[in-house]
């Protein structure tokens, strides 16, 4: 007979409760979160945890997100594993704190439903939130799977106490359709988890512990010809050599549990494909079969799904670029107004281009924001526009491309 | 409580926890107030410290005055911060260690006071204590909520329009376990309020009046004087509630008494913040006082009658 | 400056990012900000047959620069007293005044 402590569960779950179910099983001894929608249920969750004692963490229920965050940053300085959950709005309230985090190197998980930024409000999927603080020193991965932002927080804070790395690290989904939809989840046996994640060491984080006995003063004043620039290339360094860890971490987990996750990356029909799409989050999970479709028409379609954007998978880009790939798509559920192309990914991903040894034309798009549906003829659609761009050099030229970018389903009347 | 004399036999033989030689302006009563209220809380306290001027008083990057650990935090996050460093500490088992919050009067009555409201609604066991130097002295004497009615300030040149929020007050109402006025320029005051503090489970809030001679326009050899002025005159009253009973302290007994209560002008005249002040204002401003010490002892003659 | 033996060393003059922690952390020492003796342009000097050792002026002193011992004529720590003024207030025997400095 196996103990509690020795049996594999798999549990019917919505994509929130797979990211409670992540915290509890990594044993985070301090929860701050305030309820916003679409994360809400990860945080009934979370109460329903500790206040029946399954999970052992003092849990702050504070009175807004700004809070949540300032929380984490004294939890985490006392050398706690701390966790929160928010989405939209809130990520954008705490968003001083969130440099407050990373500048401090405090190894902090979140999970975050994406949703679309108000006015007007708008709950349904669309990663603007994220997006908008892509460069507060977070490490930012996507989970399109239920499964996936379970596993992923185990190796969060693996990759995250790295006494290499110490950064915090957040876990995007979308909102809505991921967050509120059920699917079988796979919890491993807790025995199995603390090998893969012991608790952090009992005197703090090598860089920070707040200890009586050993005062020290965090962040008072630097003057400009003093270390504050170092200080900042140090968090740039520790960002581009967390690419390492987390593919290390990865393989770890794979020898562990036996769920491959790849890397920064996951390439779909890739090796041979003349025209592919790069996209995040669950879109990027439901290309594949569009990709399935255009391939049965024998087309050399291909899919690359970008986990991570912090750090951002620049080699495994330029690696698709210096290939076969003759036109890539990329498509961008958020907005950056104004910038080159006013999808944010999809700027990063063109700037690369130039790095590239070889000529690949590409097509950026805005996708599905707000919530909007995107069909799977939908994403067919963008790869027969990838064709004639290929084969004739024709880019769209119907008014849902404007300035140079597809806005999928823009209304342009009859 | 103690005395002066035996708080001056008892702390000079003891090492200090803020060390000499920080930043601060010459006659800083916020120091002089931080100072003795480490020496009632001990070397096993972390201080939380919001946006204020604690932030560059404890001196420049690698060096730092305060001798027990300090974060220097977002200026809306000195109480939120606390209470996350209280949970950290509790959820590790570690029990026996004090968590301050050393904030100025914008981080608490301006931009902190949801996050303070928060942490005192949720029982956080924290001190929360406010130096009100009643405006934005760190970065250059402008208004805030804190700063009393016609006072000028860099953004309130004519001066200042609106009553002094009465922070403490807010607090009360909170019906949290120990509130507390005190006297920055009265160590054995600030002494003995944290001694009560320290000794009280939950959230604990002080609020103490820190005389700024930069920021107030003084001499700053009378730093002490001024503090002793703003009481005396019923300006600002010292009280404590305890478990929700409201209790004056014997400082500002006298300024409860309409006779011998000191003349708010006598406060206003050395002060070049006043300086603007007509006649009438001072009058009002006279009314203003003895009806707040009206009210106050109403007060207290009716919880004196429960 | 001040240091027990369980607190790390104050680094100052990186020569490589290599050598720099994660994070900068300060260390407590006195004079975080120099000697603050130097600000001074009035000192206080103690009359010390007029003083009563009663310890009024080390209670008062912001920067705790008045070193006090029971029943012993307090000294004052120059390398960092800042010359407030406030100790020759509170002085109930007005043994302390201030003087100008010498350039």
């Amino acid at each position: 007979m196996k103990t509690e402590q020795e049996k594999e569960q798999t549990i019917i779950m919505s994509g929130n409760y797979a990211a409670a179910w992540g915290a509890k099983c990594s044993k985070v001894k301090v929860v701050s979160a305030y309820p916003i929608t679409p994360q809400t249920t990860v945080v009934e969750k979370l109460s329903e945890f500790v206040d029946n004692k399954e999970l052992d963490a003092n849990y702050i229920r504070v009175e807004s997100e700004h809070s949540v965050m300032a929380a984490l940053v004294g939890s985490s300085m006392t050398g706690a594993r701390s966790f929160s959950a928010t989405s939209g709005q809130g990520l954008l309230y705490m968003t001083e704190m969130l440099h407050w985090v990373s500048s401090s190197r405090l190894p902090i998980v979140t999970t975050i439903a994406s949703r679309g930024i108000a006015p007007p409000w708008n709950i349904w999927a669309d990663y603007t939130d994220i997006l908008s603080i892509r460069d507060c020193g977070w490490i930012i991965q996507f989970a399109s799977t239920h499964q996936e932002i379970f596993d992923s927080i185990l190796m969060a804070y693996k990759i995250a106490e790295n006494s290499e790395i110490n950064l915090p690290y957040f876990i995007v989904y979308g909102g809505f359709i991921q967050s509120h939809t059920s699917k079988p989840v796979r919890i491993p046996p807790q025995k199995l988890i603390d090998d893969f994640l012991p608790q952090p060491p009992k005197d703090g984080w090598g860089h920070i512990n707040l200890d009586p006995d050993k005062p020290i003063t965090h962040g008072n004043l630097v003057m400009p010809e003093q270390e504050y620039l170092d200080f900042r290339f140090l968090m740039q360094d520790a960002m581009i050599k967390s690419k390492e860890t987390i593919k290390k971490t990865i393989n770890g987990f794979n020898t562990k549990f036996g769920r491959n996750y790849n890397g920064l990356v996951e390439e779909y029909c890739c090796e041979d494909a003349d025209v592919v799409v790069i996209a995040y989050g669950a879109l990027a999970e439901q290309n594949k079969i569009a990709v399935d479709q255009m391939r049965a028409k024998g087309c050399k379609a291909g899919s690359l799904k970008l986990r991570y954007i912090r750090p951002f998978p620049t080699e495994e880009l330029l690696e698709l670029f210096n290939g076969k790939v003759e036109v890539i798509g990329v498509v961008d559920r958020g907005t950056a107004f104004g910038n080159p192309t006013g999808g944010p990914i999809s700027t990063e991903v063109m700037s690369l281009l130039f790095r590239a040894k070889r000529k690949v034309k590409a097509l950026p798009c805005i996708w599905g924001i707000g919530g909007r549906n995107v069909t799977v003829d939908d994403q067919v659609g963008l790869y027969e526009k990838l064709l004639r761009i290929k084969n004739k050099n024709e880019y769209p030229t119907d008014e849902t491309c404007q300035h140079g970018t597809v806005w999928m389903g823009l209304k342009i009347g009859v | 409580m103690v005395s002066l004399k035996e708080l001056i036999k008892q702390e000079s033989t003891k090492p200090e926890l803020f060390l000499a030689g920080s930043s601060a302006c010459a006659g800083c009563s916020s120091v002089l107030a931080l100072r003795w209220a480490l020496k009632a809380l001990g070397k096993r306290t972390v201080i939380v410290s919001p946006a204020c001027c604690a932030n560059v008083y404890i001196g420049l990057w690698p060096k730092t005055s305060p001798a027990v650990p300090y974060i220097n935090m977002a200026f809306a996050a000195g109480a939120s911060a606390a209470a996350g460093v209280v949970a950290g500490y509790e959820a590790l088992g570690k029990k026996d260690i004090n968590v301050l919050t050393w904030a100025g009067d914008g981080g608490t009555v301006d931009i902190g006071i949801q996050a303070l409201s928060g942490a005192i609604e949720r029982n956080t066991n924290f001190i929360y204590a406010c130096y009100d130097n009643e405006g934005y002295m760190n970065t250059g004497t402008q208004r805030s909520s804190s700063t009393p009615k016609y006072t000028v300030t860099t953004t309130t040149p004519l001066g200042k329009h609106m009553h002094k929020k009465d922070v403490a007050q807010i607090i009360a109402a909170h019906d949290i376990p120990y509130v507390a006025t005190c006297l920055a320029t009265d160590p054995v005051d600030v002494y003995n309020t944290f001694m009560e503090a320290k000794a009280v489970h939950g959230p604990k809030y002080i609020h103490i009046l820190s005389p700024c001679a930069p920021g107030w326009r003084f001499d700053v050899s009378d730093t002490v004087k001024m503090g002793n002025l703003a009481v005396e005159s019923g300006f600002f009253l010292l009280w404590k509630q305890v478990d929700g009973r409201m209790e004056i302290k014997g400082k500002s007994l006298k300024a409860l008494d309409k006779e011998k209560r000191v003349p708010v002008k006598d406060y206003f005249k050395p002060q070049g913040r006043f300086r603007k002040l007509t006649e009438e204002q001072i009058s009002e401003m006279q009314d203003w006082v003895d009806r707040r010490c009206d009210r106050m002892a109403r007060r207290l003659q009716s919880e004196a009658d429960l | 400056m001040e240091k027990s033996n369980n607190q790390p060393a104050i680094s100052t003059g990186y020569s490589s990012w290599r050598e720099l922690p994660h994070i900068p952390v300060s260390i407590p020492c006195k004079g975080s900000i120099g000697e603050t003796g130097k600000w001074r342009t009035f000192r206080p000097v103690l009359d010390a047959e007029a003083c009563i050792k009663c310890g009024i002026c080390y209670l008062y002193c912001p920067d705790g620069v008045i070193l006090y011992q029971d029943d012993a004529v307090p000294e004052i720590d120059y390398t960092y007293c800042k010359g407030c003024g406030i100790c020759v207030t509170v002085c109930p025997k007005k043994a302390l005044e201030m003087v100008q400095e010498q350039q």
